[in-house]
């Protein structure tokens, strides 16, 4: 049972990153190297905001957020959007060259340590049955949960996400009604890299954060994306638990060493088995 | 049938010849030789992805997995250095096919991230089984290669016996820059849905396209491991495969001479300006960044359009 809890903690971050990709995806079928590199952003940004400088957390929450968000914005108008030929190669490659580019200056910004940052709330374990559960992991897996009903709501019932999701079944129709692509665009890279954001603050108080963390978490990210399938939200959060869970008790099969290699071994099995995902669509994966 | 491009290989040759005759300091000579290995890997990689598109950033894993295997049969089984370079490209070939027949069906996107995947776990268990591999801390107590009665030991030598290999390989390459079989991969590039009808399978061709260029790779790691009599896992980490990725690009994707030109100028800028390394990833993102953007034809590619306008 305690493999459950703390799979069930990592599996709702890895959800959190694999619905940013799922969201980039959607709207320019893109997958988008950098969400890893908006996470550590996200734990930098609290850290340098609430640590550093010691502004209250609840002024400090939304800064942050809000700096992910410009730097979402920035990013698309400054590397997808300026790119002159847009095959899916060259903006793949961009994808890369962007997130060399975010690791790098953070690490000449923030160096090489891992910072760790405070507490949020009170630590204290919870007896529950078959284990314990910190307060933080609950937190965690509460703000996920969250955060994925929040997207589905906003998707669903307000103008701007309507317009996404016009966006993601056909853009040329959703141009004819008058919904610019354009805007579209750039509100789904700011609206990704504003929840990588929010996995990075929840994440720090436990993990600490490092400049190299992007890589692997973006790639767990993916790994949850493509194992729930790309296209479909409920399945990314769906998929980030199952594969957080899986990693989790195999930790207590093989070297903790290797627990890394799961992730990837779950993307190959799933794109062996079943390209979709487990609850894909046949849309997602255009093979 | 087009013309080979001699000028190029002629260049090569005589730059080779006169750094192999006339250049006696030795820290020159091994800079050159690193160069040449360099370069091979980054004209891999640009057939990969400047030919047949297919996006890997997990070449330094292959790599490193040639240079692993060479040393550990050649210091621990005590097999000869020159046999163990096959050994490790056939290696390679199978690692690369088992892991790129399923996602080689799929597009570049799933690639780029599968190959990242990849070159991590290589780099993991290259840290992890230190039993074979030595751990973080490398292996150590390489031999040489021995061909009759040469001892490759010395750094003059062995830039010969690399010259020699990147001639060699410099003239096949361009023999398929010009073959029918890059026209092929060049096709499966630009539409996969139309070599599909025209009988070709993309998916097939691909996966035996990218086994063969992690089989070149890991060869060439092989030799890398004979060079340097040491190896760690440093060498093959992320860092090296997006260094290679952007010698590919930087030089010119789709032109042999590009992963030369790449290989040499992001390999001796480095040397040239030592306060160059701190914020050597920024500049590689960077100038890797720009390429795409604004010069999809890389330095070989620009070079080529102006002298055609000019003509």
């Amino acid at each position: 049972m305690q493999f459950l809890y703390s799979g069930l903690t990592s599996g709702s971050i890895y959800g959190l990153v694999a619905l940013g990709f799922n969201i980039i995806y959607n709207t320019t079928g893109l997958i988008n190297f950098a969400q890893g590199e908006f996470v550590m952003l996200g734990g930098m940004l609290i850290y340098t905001l609430f640590c550093m400088f010691e502004i209250p957390f609840y002024t400090a929450l939304p800064l942050t957020l809000a700096g992910c968000f410009i730097i979402g914005v920035l990013y698309e108008r400054v590397f997808i959007h300026l790119a002159r030929y847009k095959t899916e190669i060259n903006l793949v490659t961009l994808t890369i060259a962007a997130s060399i580019i975010m690791r790098d200056v953070a690490m000449h910004i923030w160096g090489r340590d891992s910072l760790r940052v405070d507490d949020y709330i009170p630590v204290v374990n919870v007896q529950m049955p078959g284990g314990v559960i910190s307060s933080q992991s609950i937190l965690i897996i509460a703000v996920s949960l969250l955060v994925a009903w929040g997207l589905n709501f906003f998707l669903k019932k307000s103008k701007y996400g309507k317009a996404m999701r016009a966006c993601f079944d056909d853009q040329t129709a959703a141009e004819t009604c008058g919904i610019s692509v354009r805007n579209v665009r750039i509100m789904s890279f700011a609206v990704s890299s504003a929840m990588a954001g929010i996995a990075g603050v929840i994440i720090s108080p436990i993990t600490f954060v490092t400049y190299d963390d992007g890589i692997m978490i973006g790639l767990k990210g993916f790994a949850a994306a493509i194992l729930g399938g790309l296209g479909n939200f409920w399945a990314a959060v769906a998929g980030g638990i199952l594969l957080g869970i899986f990693e989790s008790f195999s930790a207590s099969v093989i070297p903790s060493g290797y627990k890394d290699a799961m992730a990837f071994f779950v993307i190959l099995l799933i794109l062996f088995i079943k390209p979709d995902g487990l609850f894909g669509r046949k849309k997602a994966t255009r093979v | 049938m087009k013309r080979l491009n001699f000028t190029f290989i002629i260049i090569m040759a005589c730059v080779l010849a006169y750094i192999g005759t006339q250049v006696s300091n030795e820290y020159y000579i091994g800079v050159a030789t690193l160069l040449l290995i360099h370069a091979v890997n980054a004209t891999a990689l640009n057939i990969l992805l400047g030919y047949t598109g297919i996006i890997s950033i997990g070449q330094a894993a292959f790599f490193g997995l040639g240079a692993y295997v060479a040393a550990v049969l050649s210091t621990n089984y005590g097999v000869n250095p020159l046999l163990t370079m096959p050994i490790a490209a056939a290696a390679a070939f199978a690692v690369a096919y088992l892991v790129g027949s399923p996602i080689l069906k799929l597009h570049g996107n799933y690639l780029a991230m599968a190959t990242l995947g990849m070159g991590m776990i290589l780099y993991i268990f290259m840290n992890e089984m230190d039993f074979i591999t030595g751990g973080p801390s490398g292996f150590v107590g390489i031999g040489d290669i021995i061909i009759g009665k040469f001892d490759l030991a010395d750094e003059k030598s062995f830039f010969v016996f690399m010259s020699i290999f990147f001639m060699v390989f410099l003239f096949i390459c361009e023999l398929f820059d010009k073959s029918f079989l890059h026209n092929k991969l060049k096709f499966i590039k630009n539409s996969e849905s139309a070599c599909r009808s025209y009988g070709i399978t993309p998916a097939k061709t691909k996966v035996m396209v990218f086994a063969s260029m992690a089989a070149l790779t890991a060869f060439n790691g092989a030799i890398f491991t004979f060079y340097t009599h040491f190896i760690s896992p440093v060498s093959f980490s992320f860092k090296y495969s997006v260094e290679l990725l952007a010698m590919a690009t930087i030089g010119g994707l789709g032109y042999i001479t590009g992963g030369v030109v790449g290989a040499v100028l992001l390999g001796l800028v480095p040397e040239l300006f030592s306060a160059f390394e701190e914020y050597e990833m920024i500049i590689y993102g960077g100038l890797l960044a720009v390429v795409i953007m604004f010069l999809p034809g890389g330095i070989s590619g620009t070079l080529k359009r102006l002298v055609k306008r000019n003509a």
